[in-house]
């Protein structure tokens, strides 16, 4: 279960998160919604232990393990995995060999040996497969020259051959035509189950309806100022984030 | 010099003391360059006339040039007078097996993979202990004979070949080229000779891993490759492994000459020992290699990756005089802590119709400071010239530097030259990305470089490739913290 206690941080001296509170539970799936700027990737990011930002008060456990101290791949190892808004390009590695790398990277961990070429070769086709992905991806250089909804097909790829138990989705959405959002959604849903837990950043309601989630939080300047469930989807849906704003103005 | 002449003196005393000529069964010569000390090296290895002369003819032009200092590297002045420049191979000296060598090394040489008996081999486990690489060179060898393939030492060729070598030595880098290379002429000591002859291709990758003698001739190294009408070779030199060496000083030589229709293809992975994290011990290492494609239509590829030595001075370069002739030039140059790399090429278009490419990948985290220098140089009469260039840079960290100097003389106005440049930095981007994935920053620095550098790599042959790219990955442990 992931525990974020009244955790503020800032950059440069900017203050970006104001004390936020926010309790995942195995099974649950929650949505983070929020203007542009309210802080849904800075929090997505300190989650994944970037070390830009600096954490000015709160805390953050995962499985009742800080994370404040980890570094990034530790927390990885944890089972947490950050889906990014704009995935980065490395030119020159190929995708296989990233996918590889990562996978054998926790095989490590757990114990286990480095995974057969063959075996490999047979599980991240399985995975493609669900989402309609051709072999040429496993060739070209990681996100390089990709368009906006092929890097994030990518990022899901990964999220479902490193199969993690706690999966933070930045706008997975975003970029993604109407097909690509429902088969990328369906392989989500496959990943969904009574263990994992699931933040999705989203500004739509129609990757929710899909992906049902448990709760829903408002994020705005760097506060959660409204939460419910599904419904409030479909409310922001329909009036925009005005008078969540106001009520934040009016508290 | 800078010795004080007091201890020159003494020198030239202890010199005069053991007398050259007649110390001839001697295995070392003492330290001190002159015309005498020519005189014994060509003696002690029962030369013909011609090298002497040769020889002879290099130390006079030698004794009036000043050394370089045009390139971009700082280091203390080198006293030639204190070197000793011959020791016979001594053959039983060293550990007697890898329990007696430093764990430090054979922690290395099993990260980059390397096999029990090549370890041996590398940390100089005595020669009767490894008894079995040789007879592995001895197997290829006879398999080469047959097809009139010569590859042996030079001292051999010298004995076995001398028309061969009369003929091509001295004959792209001359002994009037620049000033470690008429040292070299002077005083070198062996090396490797290679000829194929025409219309043949050879059938393995020509390697100086296989020549178990070529530990003891480190310092003044001179290589000459002949590739004859229509033949083509591939030839690696050095290896993966951090090799030791006493001699501070490496001034090789490499000639390469390629005939109509030849084709050469020599990959280098240098990784002499770069001193430590201080800047202090290191090898010097100032090489002069150089290609003519002598033939049409011929062409030869140099292919590198530095990552050791203290300070690297080399430019392989390709003289394009054959119409259709191709150089290309593709170089990895690594550098870390206070290492001081300035490499780069030159092609000279003389032919017409010739074509080059140059792709240099420089690295610098630490300390270092790394400089691409290149000429492209086409001649009045070379119609059809076209050349293109690219240097990529990647900085790691705030206190190493990239310099680029890209040189452009062109005689004749409808050449085609094309130049790109680039300098990055390593991006926390892309080191958060891959740790996110649980691949640790060692692992991720790695692949970023050896992504950075792949149209390099994939020019190298296979077994050098997959060595040298966990080579790029140990050489940079440490760099980010
Ligand atoms: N590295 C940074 N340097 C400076 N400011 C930053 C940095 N990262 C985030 N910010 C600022 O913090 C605020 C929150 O940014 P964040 O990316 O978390 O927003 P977001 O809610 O994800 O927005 P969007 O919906 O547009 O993705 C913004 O004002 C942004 O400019
Ligand atoms: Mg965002």
């Amino acid at each position: 279960m992931l525990t974020i206690k009244n955790l503020e941080a800032c950059i440069e001296d900017k203050a970006i998160l104001k004390g936020i509170h926010l309790n995942i539970k195995p099974g649950e799936v929650h949505a983070i919604m929020g203007p542009n700027g309210s802080g849904k990737s800075t929090l997505a990011n300190i989650l994944a232990g970037r070390e830009e930002y600096q954490i000015t008060a709160g805390s953050m456990h995962y499985q009742n393990v800080d994370l404040a101290p980890l570094t990034p791949d530790e927390r990885a190892h944890l089972g947490l995995f950050l889906s990014f808004q704009y995935p980065v390009e490395i030119p020159g590695v190929s995708n296989l060999y990233l996918l590889k790398s990562a996978l054998n990277a926790k095989r490590k961990h757990m114990g286990l040996e480095e995974i057969d070429a063959i075996d490999f070769l047979t599980v991240v086709r399985e995975k493609m497969k669900l989402l309609h992905m051709d072999d040429s991806y496993l060739y070209r250089d990681v996100n390089s020259g990709f368009s906006g909804g092929e890097k994030k097909r990518n990022e899901i790829l990964q999220l479902l051959l490193l199969e993690p138990s706690l999966c933070i989705l930045d706008e997975t959405d975003s970029g993604l035509d109407i097909d690509a959002l429902r088969i990328v959604a369906e392989g989500i849903n496959l990943m969904r189950n009574e263990k994992r837990s699931i933040l999705l950043i989203t500004h739509y309601q129609r990757l929710l309806d899909y992906i049902k989630p448990d709760v829903v939080h408002i994020l705005s300047d760097g506060k959660i100022v409204a939460e419910g469930d599904y419904q409030l989807a479909t409310v922001l849906e329909a009036e925009g984030y005005e008078p969540f704003l106001q009520k934040k103005a009016g508290d | 010099m800078t010795r004080p002449n007091e201890t020159l003196e003494t020198l030239l005393q202890q010199d005069y003391e053991h007398g050259f000529v007649t110390d001839i069964d001697t295995d070392t010569l003492p330290p001190g360059l002159n015309e005498d000390t020519i005189r014994a090296i060509s003696a002690k290895k029962n030369e013909p006339e011609f090298m002497l002369a040769w020889r002879l003819k290099a130390y006079e032009y030698w004794r009036h040039l000043k050394e370089p200092h045009w390139a971009h590297l700082k280091y203390d002045p080198i006293d030639y007078q204190a070197l000793s420049y011959y020791s016979a191979p001594k053959l039983k000296e060293g550990p007697k097996n890898l329990d007696e060598v430093d764990p430090k090394l054979i922690e290395t040489y099993n990260k980059l993979g390397i096999p029990l008996k090549e370890q041996e081999w590398l940390a100089g486990v005595a020669v009767d202990a490894v008894f079995d690489s040789i007879s592995v060179a001895t197997t290829f060898k006879d398999k080469l004979n047959e097809m009139g393939i010569i590859f042996c030492s030079f001292s051999d060729a010298v004995q076995n070949h001398p028309d061969l070598v009369q003929q091509y030595l001295g004959s792209v880098v001359p002994h009037t080229d620049n000033f470690f290379a008429s040292l070299n002429a002077a005083v070198f000591s062996d090396g490797s000779f290679v000829y194929i002859p025409p219309g043949v291709r050879c059938p393995m990758e020509l390697s100086t891993y296989f020549r178990i003698n070529a530990r003891s001739t480190g310092q003044f190294e001179r290589t000459l490759i002949i590739a004859d009408k229509g033949s083509y070779v591939s030839y690696l030199e050095g290896c993966t492994a951090p090799q030791r060496d006493e001699n501070q000083l490496h001034a090789a030589v490499v000639e390469l000459v390629a005939l109509d229709n030849a084709q050469i293809k020599y990959s280098t992975v240098q990784n002499w020992y770069p001193g430590d994290e201080n800047g202090v011990g290191g090898i010097y290492n100032f090489v002069t290699k150089r290609a003519e494609c002598r033939g049409h239509h011929s062409k030869i590829s140099w292919t590198q990756v530095e990552t050791g030595s203290a300070i690297t001075w080399k430019y392989p370069s390709v003289v394009l005089k054959g119409d259709y002739s191709v150089g290309e030039f593709y170089s990895v140059a690594l550098t870390n802590h206070h290492q001081q790399a300035d490499t780069g090429t030159k092609m000279i278009h003389s032919g017409q119709h010739t074509k080059s490419t140059i792709i240099a990948k420089g690295i610098s985290a630490g300390f270092a400071q790394n400089t691409y220098r290149g000429l492209v140089k086409v001649l009045a009469h070379a119609d059809g010239a076209h050349n293109y260039t690219r240097c990529d840079s990647l900085l790691m960290g705030q206190h190493c530097g990239a310099h680029t100097f890209p040189y452009i003389e062109s005689k004749n106005s409808r050449a085609r030259i094309e130049h790109e440049a680039s300098t990055s930095k390593i991006s926390e981007d892309q080191l958060f990305y891959l740790a996110q994935r649980g691949i640790d920053t060692e692992n991720a620095v790695s692949m970023i470089v050896n992504g950075f550098c792949k149209e390099v790599m994939k020019t190298l042959p296979m077994e050098f490739a997959v060595e040298a790219r966990k080579l790029l990955g140990l050489s940079l442990e440490g760099s980010i913290g």
